[in-house]
């Protein structure tokens, strides 16, 4: 900390970039973020942010049933997000409007969670004691080169496949009548993005936890609704916060090493989101009663 | 992993032994009622959202009492408290947003509070040295964990809860199930309302000691979402809410006690199977009416609502 603040900012970063463990936090960050925002903003589009908050309880159970079972972490995460996401998606058309039955199942996948704790715990012999307090809360700065690596791919995928259906899934989100009106495949789009949704809790899960998740997805892209009415520049606007708030995060927690990074990222993103409905305020004051944007777009003048 | 017998007289008797235990019996018996009693009328207002983030705004609490070097039941208290008159005193941004999926906007801005809770929590914890092997206590719950103090603070915030829900009975029952003829009737709708929430944080986090911050939502939920699933009277769904996070509560406690196996997994397990239980009993029924009644008749009983017994409901 001391040594941050007490050089120049020019020599201080590039004694933090020096280090290889910073460096590979970096690459995953970044590319986490980038997905973690874009995804974000299809999530708050279609409310489905219990979806998350939901995935995230999976992924937990995920992966410690993969520990527990001897195997690799993230083997088990993206197994049981993305199985999860699709079931939850093709589910979607029928009647889950029913909170208090998703509750109900997610309270008991977390208590399932527990209990695969409790094996890897005892039974293991390989366990280490901070496996838990990294799946709830992540471990961005102990990530190895090689998982970095990884993770940036998984990341850089998925944010192709996201961008490749993008069109047509705003549309459906936005109007699905008219989107299948259209022809638009909306019950293809469902699951679809919805497995998206789980393959990124499951890569979020690795940066910031599976407890912590659900601010990266939620507040850049509530943030970056309330900065702007044009939904592709909210979109990519998302992206920006969330790697931002990385960065920023990163950066304090190197800086300051008694702050977890993983509480310094959302912070910031909570702050992020914080300055953005401040300044929504100032620049309109209706904005509580048409939180949808409109009303921050007025007409100058008639149509010629 | 104590003896285990095959007499449950004998089992029932060596439990009772151990003052932990009994410390735990007593404390979750309380916590039972008050989350059984409460949690119904969380369901009937569909506020699980704020009954989850009520919970979880308990970890904070608790790691930054320990830190503190306070007790973790003030913490809890405290958090869980003030997070309810926050709740209560931000606008409402519309009616139909306040359940647990929510409106995008809205959800994603308590999905922001609540990550931030979170992070909170973690960071009181990593700034208290040496707390990490107290992490999974606090998050998941542990059996051994309630001292004789927390038992008579419970016993206090729990009579005084439910005299409170005694007294807010009627005008709660009625602005729940339909808050603008309550409020026309000149029943405080608001008012009402945020005295619900100060004693949903109440049992949040007097349930938060047994089951950790993670699990309290099923303590609340699943007790009476199974009672909604049995019966529509909310005088019989209220006990039968009670009874079942009383009987779950009992079980999984005695059934954690003889396993190596945590209570919070024991009680949310026992919890869902009773709502699977309650939800296929619910089928087969529907399903009976529906061939005694006919096509037609079932259709509009089904759609009618799903809490309403399908023998009974018949025009």
């Amino acid at each position: 900390m001391i040594v941050l603040l007490a050089s120049d900012p020019v020599t201080g970063l590039a004694s933090m970039l020096s280090q290889p463990f910073v460096r590979n936090a970096l690459l995953a960050g970044t590319a986490i973020a980038a997905l973690s925002g874009l995804v974000g903003y299809f999530v708050v589009l279609r409310g489905q942010v219990f979806a998350g908050d939901a995935l995230s309880h999976v992924a937990y159970a995920g992966a410690l049933a993969a520990l527990a079972a001897g195997l690799d972490l993230r083997l088990g995460l993206f197994a049981a997000t993305i199985g999860v996401g699709l079931l939850l998606g093709s589910l979607g058309g029928r009647a889950v409007t029913d909170d208090v039955v998703i509750g109900t199942v997610f309270a008991w996948v977390l208590g399932l969670g527990v209990l695969f704790l409790a094996l890897y715990t005892t039974h293991s012999s390989a366990s280490n004691g901070t496996a838990n307090v990294n799946v709830l809360f992540g471990s961005i700065f102990g990530i190895t080169a090689a998982a970095a690596r990884t993770a940036a791919w998984i990341a850089a995928g998925l944010i192709a496949a996201l961008l490749l259906i993008a069109r047509p899934l705003l549309f459906a989100s936005v109007d699905p009548a008219v989107a299948a009106a259209r022809g638009v495949p909306v019950r293809l789009l469902g699951p679809l993005f919805l497995a998206i949704l789980g393959a990124t809790v499951g890569e979020a899960s690795q940066a910031v936890g599976a407890l912590l998740l659900l601010g990266l997805l939620a507040a850049p892209a509530a943030a970056a609704q309330r900065l702007t009415p044009d939904p592709w520049r909210a979109l990519g606007l998302a992206a920006a916060l969330a790697v931002l708030a990385m960065w920023a995060g990163l950066c304090l927690s190197y800086a300051a090493p008694v702050l977890p990074p993983s509480f310094a990222i959302i912070a910031f993103a909570a702050a992020e989101f914080a300055l953005a409905a401040g300044y929504r305020r100032l620049r309109a004051p209706g904005w509580l009663a048409a939180p949808s944007g409109n009303r921050a777009r007025p007409v100058h003048g008639p149509p010629s | 992993m104590t003896g285990l017998s095959w007499n449950l007289l004998e089992n029932i008797e060596q439990l009772l032994s151990y003052h932990f235990m009994l410390n735990a019996l007593r404390a979750g018996t309380i916590v039972a009622v008050l989350c059984g009693a409460i949690g119904y009328f969380m369901v009937l207002r569909k506020q699980s959202f704020a009954g989850h983030t009520l919970a979880v705004i308990g970890f904070p609490g608790a790691a930054g009492a320990t830190w503190l070097g306070l007790s973790a039941s003030v913490g809890y208290f405290g958090f869980c408290i003030a997070g309810a008159l926050v709740i209560a005193a931000l606008p409402r941004t519309g009616r139909r947003s306040s359940g647990l999926g929510g409106y995008g906007d809205e959800s994603a801005v308590i999905g922001t509070v609540q990550a931030v809770a979170l992070a909170c929590g973690f960071l009181f914890v990593s700034l208290y040295q040496g707390f990490l092997s107290g992490l999974t206590g606090l998050l998941f719950g542990s059996i051994t964990g309630v001292s004789d103090g927390q038992v008579l603070a419970l016993l206090v915030a729990g009579a005084g809860c439910l005299l409170v829900l005694l007294a807010l009975g009627r005008p709660l029952l009625f602005s729940s199930v339909d808050p603008d003829v309550g409020q026309a009737r000149g029943v405080p709708v608001r008012l009402v309302g945020a005295a619900f929430l100060v004693l949903l944080a109440v049992a949040a986090a007097g349930a938060s000691q047994i089951t950790g911050s993670l699990l309290v939502f099923a303590l609340l939920v699943t007790p009476a979402a199974t009672a909604s699933r049995l019966t529509a009277r909310p005088g019989l769904g209220l006990l039968l809410s009670v009874l079942i996070a009383v009987a779950v509560t009992w079980l999984g406690e005695g059934i954690a006690f003889f396993s190596p196996y945590p209570i919070g997994f024991w009680v949310t397990t026992l919890a869902f199977a009773a709502f699977l239980l309650a939800a296929g009993y619910r089928w087969g029924l529907d399903q009976l009416g529906r061939r005694r009644l006919g096509g037609r008749l079932a259709l509009s009983g089904s759609l009618s609502g799903a809490g309403s017994p399908a023998g009974g409901s018949a025009p």
